[in-house]
């Protein structure tokens, strides 16, 4: 494998600012190692990629370079390369959000986040893999075939962006996009020892991606270093006028955030630990190493308390209420009148006929399962014991983070229960599916930032855990600053970062 | 069992006498805002289909809504000057159904957060006496919300989607700001309740044309009414229910539709059969409604608040500031048209009660003396709405059509008669005033020579009247200038000819 691919993001734009290294061989190095890696004649190809877009990639790469040479670079990531969640909108790239419904859709534009990826001259890989419609946890839900975990391939990869988190753990990519809904940026990155960030809700645009949940929906980095992550959100982060929920003000850099957060000073950082957030059903393993990181941090100097916060427990509830009746109604637009899958049914079928025919087919059974869940929980006379209900436990769960934050800087939990499970292990039992998410949907719910940073191996199994860093709305720096302390504390008991640990994926 | 489809009618004096009329109207106004209601596309319909579109108003995967601050300050002004109270914050919803025509397949509306609320409108009515009777229409809402896209249904008899070999659909009309202004139920209106019906649309339109919101033209779907009528017993104080007959597109057809459809309940209900609450389909041509669909607790449209859009909360200063703006109330408005015009009273009131007040003070704007504006759109103009069947702000001439034609009759190019033809041409599609008069060749001749020709003729063909003039009998001239105009078809210039005459005979 080449060194090029093993760089941290960060390095890479010092290289490239250095003139010891090209975008187009940087480049190039990313799409070579997709080739050795991604797909496998014997099938057990990471598969982390829907798309790989070589000859786009490569050019924007050599524009990257000539800008370079003419001394007008665009920023300090201009030329390193990224692989973007298939969930957002690529002008002339194919966008199928792992559905068939949208097998071969070209959109004819850019998500505002690919368009700011463009400006900033990062050269786009291709786009990643994930549940179908972001529903999922395990990526298994892909409509073409799960991304498998470069710990062990035979394991889930977490979900629904397992394609990012799997392409920067197999050194596919250096840097990734991801959407969180209910922890699809964080609980993959736990699962993989990669690093991710959901931003503040409105932190960053969510114009042309294609909505799972829109109030929950958020777009961030996806990452093997906390620094890298901090100069990517740096990079798609800010306000846009094409989203109404996106905020208007000016953020502080996240970079600096991280790079304070880097000398692992933490005195007076006040770190509140979720009660709610362990017991039953959590690894042993993984609260091992959970609680490992928090005596870190206190010798750190960290004050660290623990905080209740009660209606957490039906924060799961709530949000198999709210996902499901936004995303039944965001995927009504899903009917063959002006793009994607049509399937023609034999006769003189009415317009109706044709929806129900290319929906029957395009969808698949979770994609379902939530649209039902959906249409029942907005239905009249259900609406109030359901989606208001679900409302108000929303409410509970922001007062919840009000109320700690007004103690706390910070609160931590391990980012999922559990570790990678196998595949197919839990694709027949949704709920047992859904627990994943138990840590990171309160987030969401709330619109607040979090991260997961990589936090050791469990010892039962020897695969990775995560550790959640949530702060208030707005206080993205937090994350960034706290997420890097504990990774520079760990890099220094470990000897290094722990993908060093990853064992080495067969190539071609 | 009574269907709803049967078209058996009561007379209208037996309606009335036993049952009490409940109006209800539903008015959709499509606002003039430069762009669509969510996103920046051109808020004109027309045009080369599916060319004013774009990722968000095709409801593309990923696109997203913005909402058109424009269109809030028309919603704010359209609902203060119906009286209603503005929120103080308020939210989209999400209508969700299925049709191809929706972009999105779900409409993107207010629900339970109407951005005006409880207002009213007086609405005037005349007398047999000669004087006016103030009705009291209370406003529940007016909400905002954003067209659909148009659908062609080629094939098939009936020009509707079933039936049709297929359907071509032009999504430019998808997401223009529309503006939804519904009335609390109209009681108490009894035998005026269709013209109560009528004179509320048109006095809504007369205030959406004042404030500048909107084209607001019926005929050409800028204002389309729904009308909600139901009938209960007389004196039992109860609600029926209800039919909802669409797209009634005219103020004609509002005051028919509501007549039809009372005397089509009372047989029903009088039969011992139920109405249907349904949607109900009018018919311009045959003057009837049909069934459309039925509405049951099946429909559900699921709202729930619209996730991609935040509250739309307008300051009080603002609103202040936009009542501010508002046109003068109708009745001040009124009077001080009268006074300024000085129309008497009933040349005012059949100007108001034939929908011709804002047509008459445009033309006036335009140039046109006020007693000449009021002639032509209560003369000529009305006669050909009658005989059409249509509203006079429908018909296809514009008041500065009408103040050029009195333009050319003041500088003596069409006499009268001649003005009537233009009219004529104007009406039939053959272009402006002036291009008619170009096309059919009807100005009036003043030239001298060609003049002179026909006086000639007209003398040495009546020698007699010739010689009486001679005479001194000046009176008898009206023969000569008779056959002048004869000769020349009309076109003559009266006056001049007259003086040739007495120049020749001097």
């Amino acid at each position: 494998m080449s060194d090029l691919t093993r760089s941290t993001a960060a390095a890479l734009a010092d290289r490239l600012a250095a003139g010891d290294v090209t975008s187009v061989q940087l480049t190039e190095a990313h799409l070579d190692r997709i080739d050795a890696v991604d797909s496998r004649p014997d099938g057990r190809g990471v598969h982390a990629f829907l798309q790989v877009d070589r000859d786009g990639a490569l050019a924007d790469a050599a524009e990257s370079d000539a800008r370079r040479a003419r001394g007008e670079a665009r920023g300090p990531l201009d030329g390193v390369p990224i692989a973007v969640k298939d969930v957002l909108a690529t002008r002339g790239l194919p966008t199928t959000c792992g559905s068939k419904i949208l097998e071969g859709w070209v959109p004819p534009y850019d998500a505002t986040v690919v368009t700011r990826l463009r400006e900033a001259g990062l050269p786009i890989l291709g786009k990643t893999n994930m549940d179908e419609f972001a529903m999922g946890s395990s990526t298994e839900h892909s409509a073409y075939g799960p991304t498998r975990n470069p710990w062990d391939l035979d394991r889930i990869p977490g979900g629904s962006g397992g394609g990012s988190a799997a392409a920067v753990a197999a050194f596919e990519a250096p840097l990734a996009i991801g959407t969180d809904t209910g922890g699809s940026i964080r609980q993959p990155g736990a699962v993989t020892g990669t690093v991710g960030v959901k931003p503040t809700y409105g932190g960053v645009s969510r114009y042309g991606l294609v909505a799972l949940a829109n109030s929950l929906d958020q777009a961030g980095p996806v990452t093997r270093t906390v620094l890298d992550a901090a100069m990517l959100h740096d990079v798609i982060g800010g306000h846009d006028p094409r989203d109404s929920t996106s905020i208007a003000q000016e953020w502080p850099s996240f970079t600096e955030a991280a790079r304070a957060g880097a000398t692992r000073d933490m005195t007076g950082v006040k770190v509140g630990v979720i009660t709610e957030l362990a017991g039953e059903g959590w690894q042993p393993g993984v609260m091992a190493r959970f609680q490992e990181s928090v005596d870190l941090l206190v010798k750190a100097g960290a004050e660290v308390v623990e905080v209740s916060c009660p209606s957490f427990v039906h924060a799961l509830a709530a949000y198999y209420l709210i996902l499901p009746a936004e995303a039944s109604s965001n995927l009504a637009k899903f009917d063959a009148m002006r793009f994607g899958l049509r399937v023609t049914p034999e006769g003189s079928p009415s317009a109706e006929d044709v929806m129900r025919a290319t929906r029957d087919a395009g969808f698949g059974d979770e994609v379902k399962r939530r649209i039902i869940l959906g249409t029942y929980a907005l239905s009249s006379g259900y609406y109030d014991a359901y989606y208001g209900q679900a409302q108000k436990i929303r409410t509970l769960i922001s007062r919840d983070f009000d109320a700690a934050f007004a103690h706390v800087d910070v609160l931590v939990s391990p980012t999922a229960p559990t570790t990678a499970f196998k595949l197919g292990e839990k694709l027949d039992d949704p709920m047992a599916m859904y627990l994943n998410d138990l840590a990171t949907i309160p987030a969401n719910l709330a619109g607040v930032p979090g991260i997961s940073v990589p936090n050791g191996l469990a010892d039962e199994d020897g695969l990775p855990s995560g550790f959640q860093v949530l702060a208030p709305a707005l206080a993205d720096d937090r994350v960034y600053r706290v997420g890097a302390a504990l990774e520079a504390i760990h890099a220094e008991q470990w000897g290094g970062p722990l993908l060093d640990k990853a064992p080495e994926l067969e190539t071609e | 069992m009574t269907t709803s489809t049967t078209e058996a009618l009561m007379p209208f004096d037996d309606v009335l006498a036993a049952y009490d009329p409940a109006l209800g109207l539903e008015v959709h106004v499509e606002l003039n805002t430069a762009s669509k209601m969510f996103c920046g596309c051109p808020a004109t319909f027309g045009g080369e289909p599916n060319a004013g579109v774009c990722p968000t108003c095709l409801g593309l995967p990923g696109a997203m809504p913005v909402v058109n601050g424009k269109a809030v300050e028309s919603a704010i002004r359209i609902g203060l000057a119906l009286n209603c109270d503005i929120a103080e914050w308020c939210r989209f919803a999400r209508k969700n159904y299925f049709y191809p025509d929706m972009p999105k397949n779900f409409q993107t509306s207010q629900y339970d957060e109407p951005i005006a609320f409880d207002g009213w409108m007086d609405v005037d009515l005349p007398t047999d006496d000669g004087g006016t009777e103030t009705f009291r229409v209370e406003i529940e809402r007016a909400h905002m919300e954003e067209d659909t896209g148009k659908s062609l249904h080629v094939g098939g008899a009936t020009g509707r989607i079933h039936g049709a070999d297929y359907s071509l659909v032009d999504y430019n009309r998808a997401g223009i700001p529309l503006i939804e202004i519904v009335t609390r139920p109209i009681l108490g209106a009894g035998e005026r309740a269709p013209e109560v019906a009528r004179a509320y649309v048109a006095q809504l339109r007369e205030l959406i044309v004042a404030l500048g919101v909107s084209e607001a033209r019926m005929d050409q779907g800028n204002l389309r009414a729904d009308v909600n009528l139901s009938l209960s017993p007389k004196g039992s104080g109860t609600l029926g229910t209800r039919t909802e007959t669409k797209n009634v597109n005219s103020f004609r057809s509002v005051e028919r539709a509501v007549r039809f459809e009372m005397q089509r309940h009372a047989a029903i209900l009088s039969g011992g059969g139920t109405i249907l609450q349904e949607t109900r389909h009018w018919h311009e041509d045959t003057g009837i409604t049909t069934s459309g669909r039925v509405k049951s607790d099946a429909e559900d449209y699921r709202y729930f608040p619209e996730p991609d859009l935040v509250p739309v909360a307008p300051s009080r200063e603002w609103v202040e500031e936009l009542r501010g703006t508002l046109p003068e109330n109708p009745t001040a408005r009124r009077a001080r048209l009268q006074a300024e015009w000085g129309f008497t009273d009933m040349e005012m009131r059949d100007t108001v009660g034939a929908g011709a007040l804002a047509l008459v003070e445009e033309t006036i704007a335009e140039g046109a003396a006020p007693q000449a504006a009021r002639k032509w759109w209560l003369g000529e103009l009305a006669r050909r709405s009658n005989e059409d069947g249509v509203d006079l702000v429908d018909l296809p001439i514009t008041p500065a059509d009408v103040a050029r034609i009195q333009a050319l009759v003041d500088d003596k190019v069409v006499n009268d008669k001649l003005a009537r033809q233009v009219f004529e041409g104007v009406l039939a599609g053959e272009g402006t005033p002036d291009e008619v008069v170009e096309k059919r060749g009807l100005a009036v001749v003043s030239d001298d020579g060609a003049l002179g020709a026909a006086v000639d003729n007209a003398i040495a063909a009546n020698p007699d009247v010739a010689d009486k003039i001679r005479d001194g009998k000046v009176a008898a001239a009206g023969a000569l200038i008779g056959a002048v105009m004869k000769e020349m078809r009309g076109q003559a210039d009266a006056g001049r000819v007259r003086e040739l005459i007495l120049e020749k005979l001097a």
